[in-house]
């Protein structure tokens, strides 16, 4: 084995780059023609969306932006994978899997364009908050996922799991493995879902581990997978069982989702100095998009109308979540002191009033 | 004499401690081929190797927790905590054995640690990119804990720091790090790691701050034309050099602190609590604090009216006149 080097043999595997499908019955996929194009275009606009915001970021309307470039299949196929009752705990990279929760992207441009910190209502799409300190949503997800087992819903029409996304990174936090141990000492229903996308902004996976990470869940107990990060058919295949042995209270699953960050770790980063082009090149020829398209246009479920319309859908898309996003109201002076407590706090009031006179004080003067 | 930004005054203060003694260590996040997200680092690795400048892998705990053990076998680790809302995994290490393990050893271990941390706000970023965490280390016994304000600092600073045979925390302001300054790299001459400097000299108000907030405590004594302001840059938080302070309070009457973090049990309470024992007789006015507020640091588009600016350091200068 060589280390960081991918098994082939051991990924999941449902459509090749070359949009030629894979027989696995143990993942079997029965997808209309008309779902298919449903998730091409998500995958489309979620794309569109985020190099949106990178524009947004290289104008300065955003202060950063982590983008998902290259791990759309993995987030797009994860995310339709779920039910609606299921709880997402994402990290910050998981702008698809927003999208196909339905939350309203313009909630996470204003997070990076600094007008909240996160600031959406996690319940709304049982999309929790971005968790930037790493890993530590893993704990969180399955803390919730031990809920869900107390509710007694396990195994009954009402069932539901948790899903925490998270990094190749991530897995050598603390937190990480105590959710792992947590998880299987608990039997939770919880599913792992690591993006691998092989870069933790300049170090590569070899420096967070010595084998394949999905093979890290045998040690704590329970079963891990290595999926084709790049294929959104695996990703929704394989995280659809997961998802359902955790309902039905069969426990926790790691899914590595062997996948490329294509672009910089966030708008501030430059990959030049640590990784080579070559790299990049060798996985834009896996890229996620292009195979789906590929076998839509292979098994005639598709013409170039669907195509050019989808296109015509995300850039329409683009350009109003951009006027959207500028259009944000910027957070007020006083908004400081809101929602820190739920119930009054003498000292935060006295600050707030101090300040209020403070900032009129200003305006008499002018 | 070379004219140098904070963060390269740091790069050069960390070539210098590790061309002076081969144990000393780099280690954290990112530090080697990338240089560190601020590029403190940049070029360490290439000229000390893989061995003395480690990438590790990504947990806080784990960074601290085994340069504890590379300390014990007699190697000088500095670690860099990439940003001040990363710190918290790391703070068991840091509290419960890095601060208290000479002490249970009756003094037979050293535990020579510094722990760079980038801090403070004013710099555009999400959240846990902006903080001030500094008062939960200065209150733990055990722990040296200091802060540059400026690349002549910087330089001198990081390498007493790396000498110092306790374990340092070692505050890095962020949005000062593109500031310039000539650093004279070749002269010994420097002032010792845990005294403060009076940066301005003045008769009327002794201003007080560190790290960030020095430069801004400047330009607003710059600005203030009724009032002779003297500017204390503590530079060291914990031990703090009181008999600075204590001469230029008793001399002005006057005091006032300005730090980023929240002014509640923040480290400026310390101050005006020490002050008052030592100054009362002297003081026409309380000791006045300038900092942030008792909530979390907030979203970018507002953090300018949480960050202490000249303005409100200014609004405390008139209100301990106005007493």
């Amino acid at each position: 084995m060589t280390v960081g080097a991918p098994e082939t043999t051991d990924l999941i595997q449902l459509l090749t780059p070359e949009g030629e499908l894979v027989e696995r019955p143990d993942y079997p996929l029965d997808l209309s023609g008309a779902e298919i194009r449903s998730l091409y275009r998500d995958l489309v606009i979620t794309r569109r969306f985020d190099l949106e915001a990178v524009a947004l970021t290289r104008q300065g309307e955003l202060g950063l932006w982590p983008s998902l470039l290259g791990q759309e299949a993995a987030q797009v196929g994860s995310a339709r994978a779920l039910n609606a009752t299921d709880m997402v705990f994402p990290t910050y990279r998981e702008h698809g899997v927003a999208w196909c929760r339905g939350l309203d992207p313009l909630h996470l441009l204003g997070m990076f364009r600094g007008v909240a910190n996160a600031g959406w209502d996690p319940a709304a799409h049982n999309f929790h908050l971005y968790t930037i300190v790493i890993g530590s949503q893993t704990l969180h997800a399955t803390g919730y996922a031990m809920g869900i087992q107390r509710d007694g819903v396990l195994g009954t029409p009402s069932a539901a799991a948790a899903v925490a996304y998270f990094g190749d990174g991530a897995t050598s936090q603390g937190d990480v493995n105590e959710a792992f141990v947590w998880a299987s000492v608990f039997n939770a229903p919880v599913v792992f879902f690591c993006q691998n996308n092989q870069w933790a902004i300049s170090e590569p996976l070899e420096k967070q581990s010595r084998i394949p990470l999905y093979r890290r869940a045998q040690g704590f107990g329970f079963p891990g997978l290595r999926v084709d990060g790049n294929d959104v058919f695996a990703c929704l295949a394989v995280t659809r069982k997961a998802m359902e042995a955790a309902r039905t209270g069969q426990g926790p699953t790691l899914v590595e989702a062997y996948t490329y960050r294509m672009g910089a770790h966030t708008t501030t980063d430059d990959p030049t100095r640590y990784r080579l082009a070559a790299e990049l090149e060798s996985w834009k020829l896996k890229d996620p998009i292009e195979r789906v398209k590929a076998y839509l246009v292979k098994s005639e479920q598709a013409d170039a109308a669907f195509f050019e319309e989808v296109d015509a859908e995300a850039k329409q898309y683009a350009a109003d979540l951009r006027r959207r996003c500028l259009a944000l109201p910027d957070p007020q002076p006083l908004d400081i002191f809101q929602n820190v407590y739920a119930e009054p706090h003498p000292l935060l009031a006295e600050e707030q009033q101090q300040f209020a006179a403070y900032l009129a004080s200003f305006e008499d003067a002018s | 004499m070379t004219a140098l930004t904070l963060g390269r005054a740091l790069n050069a203060g960390l070539r210098q401690a590790m061309e002076n003694d081969p144990k000393v260590l780099i280690m954290g996040e990112d530090v080697g081929k990338l240089g560190g997200v601020f590029r403190v680092t940049d070029g360490l690795q290439k000229d000390f190797g893989e061995e003395r400048v480690i990438d590790t892998p990504l947990a806080e705990s784990g960074i601290v927790g085994t340069a504890i053990g590379l300390a014990l076998r007699g190697y000088r680790p500095v670690c860099e905590i990439q940003f001040d809302g990363f710190v918290f995994p790391a703070v068991d290490q840091i509290i419960t054995q890095l601060a208290k393990m000479r002490l249970r050893s009756l003094g037979a271990l050293q535990l020579p640690v510094v722990i760079r941390i980038p801090c403070g706000g004013g710099i555009g970023a999400v959240e846990h990119h902006s903080e001030s965490p500094e008062a939960y280390f200065t209150h733990t016994a055990g722990l040296r804990v200091v802060s540059c304000s400026n690349p002549v600092d910087a330089f001198t600073m990081i390498q007493q720091s790396v000498a110092s045979p306790d374990p340092v925390i070692f505050f890095e302001p962020k949005r000062r790090y593109w500031d310039k300054a000539d650093v004279e790299t070749d002269s010994t001459d420097w002032t010792p790691l845990h005294r403060a400097k009076v940066v301005r000299p003045g008769d009327d108000v002794t201003l007080l701050a560190y790290g960030p907030m020095v430069k801004t405590c400047l330009e607003a004594a710059v600005a203030d034309e009724d009032h002779s302001i003297e500017v204390i840059d503590l530079r060291s938080l914990n031990p703090l050099d009181i008999e600075t302070v204590t001469e230029s309070v008793q001399r002005t009457g006057r005091c006032v602190v300005a730090h980023e973090a929240p002014v509640f049990s923040g480290y400026g309470a310390e101050l005006a609590a020490r002050i008052t024992e030592r100054c009362f007789y002297h003081l026409s006015a309380p000791v006045l604090r300038v900092g942030g507020f008792s909530t979390p640091y907030p979203p970018s588009r507002i953090e300018e009216h949480y960050l202490p600016d000249l303005d409100r350091i200014l609004d405390a200068v008139d209100r301990v006149f106005g007493w």
